[in-house]
């Protein structure tokens, strides 16, 4: 059943008619979120107010890396079963991970200079999410290189696959590399009492950012499906019936 | 199959001996690339001596970076890849085969003169055993992991660009565990830990890469 919509032709209205659930949900999600982030959440007691890019950040940090398990899963998914939807799945996917893999580092500068006093420190989770933006540009480039798309998926597979497995021994030796050179450093997740209203602003803004990558990626999908199936009868007839 | 593996090994160096050029090229350039740095940041001794490590593995990587690229794309030219593999013998000799040769053209050479340039940042005689260890175990992972980056590039636009945007972040950790092995002995610190884990990678690199390639491999002359 489910099997069934593997075909980007019967996956296509389908996608088109999920695209405004998680878009609504995501913009829902993201007010209420924000809501309780700026103005419930009580002001941190060391931090004072610049702590709130947590709800941002954090958020973004998270769906960076689940957005590259999950490309490579989609990716992993079409080398094992030869489906054409994974390959366009994982396409999809990639260029929202980067961008949150950018908004985390670049949040996290913004973080340090008022916390650290500099925008960029030699954090292990900052450079090992550096690390992972360059993961994501290089299969973002591997994709564009490789002119035949079928071959393109199939390469960018087994770069995914080859970087999900790399991911945990990069961030452990990272994290090995800076306690080698700088003595643990401060943490901002270490301070102890998280009051329930943060997480719940953090938890809330996760939730949007999930709904937002859905909706994102299926958009994406959508466009990949016509860009690749444009000459096929089905994307033809769906162009002359609008 | 050792047979077949040997012979794939001896025909490589045996083309490297006739072309000594591209060899020597990438040895060269390892040597001019490290000594750069120091003509960069000047010469206090304690300062080359804190980055010399570091400076050799960057530039080992560099110097992977540029022999990758003909690893597979020399074969592919000619036609003799596609043969390979048709050829009986599993696609896995190949790739081992590919992956040795490369090592004994690019990456042993480098270790060898590795401690050259480690004379030039000051380090201690300890300093350069553990720098020579640690090129010996880490060198390999360059050509077990660049051969499936270079056959994931091959045909490929720019593919030359391309692998060092692939492969340089999946080194981080050579380069974590090489460096700071020659940090640890100019400390006064026991390197074995760091080797011993660079070992473990070499470990890892064999189990992914090797099958990658094929994999990449197949996916290139489908």
């Amino acid at each position: 059943m489910i099997f069934n919509y593997a075909a980007p032709q019967a996956f296509y209205p389908v996608a088109g008619k999920m695209i405004p659930w998680f878009a609504w949900l995501a913009a829902l999600l993201a007010i209420a979120g924000l809501t309780v982030g700026f103005f419930v959440a009580p002001t941190d007691a060391t931090q004072g107010e610049s702590y709130r890019i947590i709800f941002i950040h954090v958020p973004a940090a998270w769906m960076s890396v689940f957005l590259y398990l999950v490309m490579a899963g989609w990716a992993a998914l079409g080398l094992v079963l030869n489906t054409r939807l994974s390959g366009m799945m994982a396409s999809a996917i990639a260029p929202t991970g980067a961008i949150f893999t950018f908004l985390a580092l670049w949040t996290g500068a913004l973080w340090g200079k008022p916390t650290w006093g500099t925008y960029w420190v030699w954090d292990a989770r900052l450079t090992s999410e550096l690390i992972l933006l360059f993961l994501y540009l290089g299969f973002i480039a591997l994709k564009g290189a490789i002119a035949d798309p079928q071959r393109a998926d199939r390469a960018g597979a087994v770069l995914a696959i080859v970087g999900a497995v790399n991911v945990p021994i990069i961030y452990f030796s990272v994290v090995w590399w800076n306690t080698l050179h700088q003595g643990a450093s401060i943490s901002p997740m270490r301070s102890p009492t998280m009051v329930a209203t943060m997480l719940t602003g953090m938890l809330l803004m996760a939730l949007a950012a999930w709904m937002y990558s859905i909706a994102v990626t299926l958009a994406r999908l959508r466009k990949i499906i016509r860009m690749r199936e444009g000459d096929a009868a089905w994307v033809q007839m769906q162009r002359n019936s609008v | 199959m050792t047979h077949a593996f040997l012979l794939l090994v001896r025909r490589d160096l045996r083309i490297a001996l006739r072309r000594r050029g591209d060899v020597l090229n990438v040895l060269v350039f390892f040597l001019v690339a490290a000594s750069l740095f120091a003509l960069g940041v000047g010469l206090a001794p304690e300062l080359l001596r804190a980055m010399g490590a570091g400076v050799v593995w960057v530039a080992a990587l560099l110097a992977a970076m540029l022999s990758l690229p003909r690893m597979f794309a020399v074969d592919l030219a000619e036609g003799t890849l596609e043969q390979m593999l048709i050829a009986p013998q599993p696609l896995g000799i190949l790739v081992a085969a590919k992956i040795a040769s490369h090592w004994l053209l690019t990456g042993l050479p480098l270790a060898l003169v590795a401690p050259l340039i480690g004379l030039q940042y000051q380090l201690s005689a300890d300093a350069l055993c553990t720098l020579l260890a640690g090129l010996l175990i880490g060198t390999p992972v360059l050509s077990v992991l660049g051969a499936a980056g270079a056959a994931l590039t091959l045909g490929a636009r720019a593919a030359g660009v391309l692998l060092g945007l692939l492969l340089l972040p999946l080194y981080v950790p050579v380069l974590v565990f090489g460096a700071g092995a020659v940090l640890a002995t100019l400390t006064g610190v026991n390197p074995a830990a760091q080797l011993a884990l660079l070992g473990a990678f070499l470990a890892v690199s064999c189990v992914v890469g090797p099958p990658a390639a094929c994999a990449a491999l197949r996916i290139a002359l489908d």
